[in-house]
């Protein structure tokens, strides 16, 4: 277990040097010079004293190479740099607002996973019925309706016509009133996807040897269900939190924008408007190190779960 | 060997006429080509022509789906704006879907140092949650059908890398490839005329369902700012207008949303009826992934 633990960690440098030079190339496609733009006010023209002070205090005169390998540095250190905008260290901002996105996140995975387990699961048992016909087809409506759109009509209904919840914002500390239309918009659209996971997974199960000599055994079929089939189909829902929390973190981009939910999706949205490249390059570099992580933790609780993996990847 | 490709064929027909979802969505599609080829025909108004007398008006028999806060005719409008979404997502799919083929290939075939970086490359890229990377993308680069077209491709290939290389890996072990390496063939002939056509199928179910996720991240695009500049008409840039005025004219947002989600849907249940004809494996395949 440790050993593979270890072989994880190992292969994971590569992936972190090349997402923070992905990250840092970013620099390269902005159009222009980046000190001018960013002077450059409202009635246009920019100080040209005023743009090589920034260009020097930025370290944007240095050689490209030298600016990646002391950025890389900083970063290091726990330093994504300082915004253009509020002067402010990059990482306190993104930490501060990752707080609401993983607040909407985890309240969002929940919705997700209780609609999905059970559905998938009565889906697969009741196998083209009524309600696996339902449920199927209501998961494929989910993944083809964008979630922009399911959150606007979840406010034009439930805010603007039934006034029963507010129609945006974060309230004081992110209040349950403010959080249930942007959580039900992310979790019934990423609970589209996992019910269909659950389905297949619980029917590869169920079709497995094993529980035919449960049944042939004479075990009541609640047994058999319950307590073999469902003890092996359930492993695979760790996946699908790590596949939700992508999701998840992807939709935060849409749905922190459409109901102001001050989470980092919506700070990335503001900072391209405000064209603070070092937040834009921190967000991005934040949320794949996290992503990363996660699906870290996924892969290693996995293989705790479900023993047959570590002899599979001895080779 | 032309007899069986034939016979495949064949049933491939036969399965995919079955499957009833299937045809509804080619349906769909077939229908989604003809409305962006004939849009000018089909326009009852100009889309782009405003008219400030007729602002915010309900459905009615001269304008089916209401008009925008411009008075422009919305019916005209999702038209057109099928023209963009089918673009983008036909272009996007094209280059990324050819981006990720050959660099499958070479990884699937050569192994060794290429195929380690080119993968390396793939899991770094998905890393990123891929709206995220989109997104800062065209936000930097500025609005624009070419800047969505580039930021949305570079997240896309990796799909395709990934599964042509898994494919050229199961297709090498055939014994055709090493009867053709006995006999002296270059490595060339081997993977044009062997390898390739023999693990291509997958890459084609991955691009119709890859059609229906570039969409939606081409809407969700412009439907934060970041599409095609306005006025040309565009799905999500159209549900964006209409949020201001969803008070007073609902139809802004719901007939360009329902646009979206059946074109998204069409091309969802195209590719799920080509993979469950193609090949009922692939299923399991792809969700072992």
């Amino acid at each position: 277990m440790l050993k593979y633990i270890i072989k994880r960690l190992i292969l994971l440098i590569p992936i972190l040097f090349l997402v923070t030079l992905i990250s840092f190339s970013l620099l390269f496609i902005i159009p222009g010079d980046p000190a001018e733009t960013i002077l450059t006010g409202p009635g246009g023209g920019a100080d040209p004293k005023a743009v090589e002070e920034f260009r020097i205090k930025m370290g944007l005169d240095k050689p490209i190479y030298i600016q990646y390998f002391t950025w890389l540095e900083s970063i290091l250190h726990g330093n994504l740099g300082y915004s253009y905008q509020s002067k402010r260290p990059v990482i306190d901002t993104i930490l501060s607002r990752f707080h609401a996105t993983l607040k909407l996140a985890i309240v969002s995975m929940i919705i997700s996973l209780m609609i999905s387990i059970p559905l998938g699961i009565i889906s697969a048992i009741k196998q083209y019925s009524a309600i696996d016909n339902v449920s199927m087809a209501g998961a494929l409506l989910g993944v083809s309706m964008p979630n922009f759109w399911q959150g606007l009509l979840l406010i034009l209904l439930f805010a603007v016509t039934l006034g029963w919840l507010p129609v945006a914002g974060y309230g004081d500390h992110g209040d349950l009133e403010h959080m249930i239309l942007p959580a039900i918009t992310l979790g019934t659209s990423s609970a589209a996807i996992t019910t269909r996971l659950m389905r297949s997974t619980m029917l590869e199960t169920i079709n497995q040897d094993y529980i035919q000599a449960a049944r042939a055994k004479g075990l009541s079929e609640r047994v058999v269900i319950g307590k073999h089939a469902l003890k092996n189909a359930l492993i695979p829902v760790v996946t699908m939190i790590g596949l939700n929390f992508a999701y998840l973190l992807d939709g935060s981009v849409v749905v922190e924008t459409i109901f102001a939910w001050p989470g980092i999706g919506l700070l990335m949205v503001e900072s391209i408007y405000l064209r603070d490249y070092p937040m834009i390059q921190g967000c991005i570099l934040f949320v794949a190190i996290i992503f990363i992580f996660v699906n870290l933790m996924v892969d290693i609780l996995y293989t705790y779960l479900d023993p047959r993996i570590r002899y599979e990847t001895k080779e | 060997m032309k007899q069986r490709s034939d016979s495949r064929f064949i049933s491939f027909v036969a399965q995919f006429k079955q499957n009833r979802a299937a045809l509804a969505g080619a349906t769909i599609v077939l229908l989604l080509v003809f409305v962006t080829l004939f849009a000018p025909q089909l326009s009852p108004h100009d889309p782009i022509k405003a008219c400030l007398d007729e602002r915010l008006t309900a459905p009615c028999m001269e304008y089916p789906f209401g008009t925008d806060q411009l008075g422009r005719c919305i019916f005209s409008r999702v038209l057109y704006g099928s023209r963009v979404s089918l673009s983008v997502g036909l272009i996007v799919v094209g280059i990324a879907a050819t981006i990720g083929v050959v660099l499958g290939i070479i990884s699937g075939y050569c192994g060794g140092v290429p195929d380690e970086i080119i993968m390396r490359l793939v899991d770094a890229m998905l890393a990123f949650p891929s709206l995220f990377l989109a997104l800062a993308i065209a936000g930097i680069l500025g609005a624009g059908f070419i800047n969505v077209i580039l930021a949305i491709t570079v997240v896309e290939w990796t799909r395709y890398a990934r599964v042509m290389r898994g494919s050229i890996l199961s297709v090498k072990e055939n014994y055709y490839v090493e009867a053709a390496k006995s006999l002296g063939a270059s490595d060339f002939y081997i993977v044009t005329r062997h390898i390739v056509p023999n693990a291509i199928t997958p890459i084609i179910v991955v691009a119709t369902l890859g059609i229906a996720t570039v969409i939606l991240a081409a809407a969700s695009l412009g439907f934060l700012g970041f599409g095609v500049q306005p006025p040309t008409p565009e799905w999500g840039m159209m549900l964006n207008d209409g949020r201001l005025f969803m008070r007073r004219a609902p139809w802004l947002m719901i007939f360009p949303g329902l646009a979206i989600m059946i074109t998204i849907l069409a091309f969802n249940l195209l590719g799920d009826g080509l993979r469950d004809a193609w090949d009922p494996r692939l299923r399991e395949r792809r969700r072992e992934r």
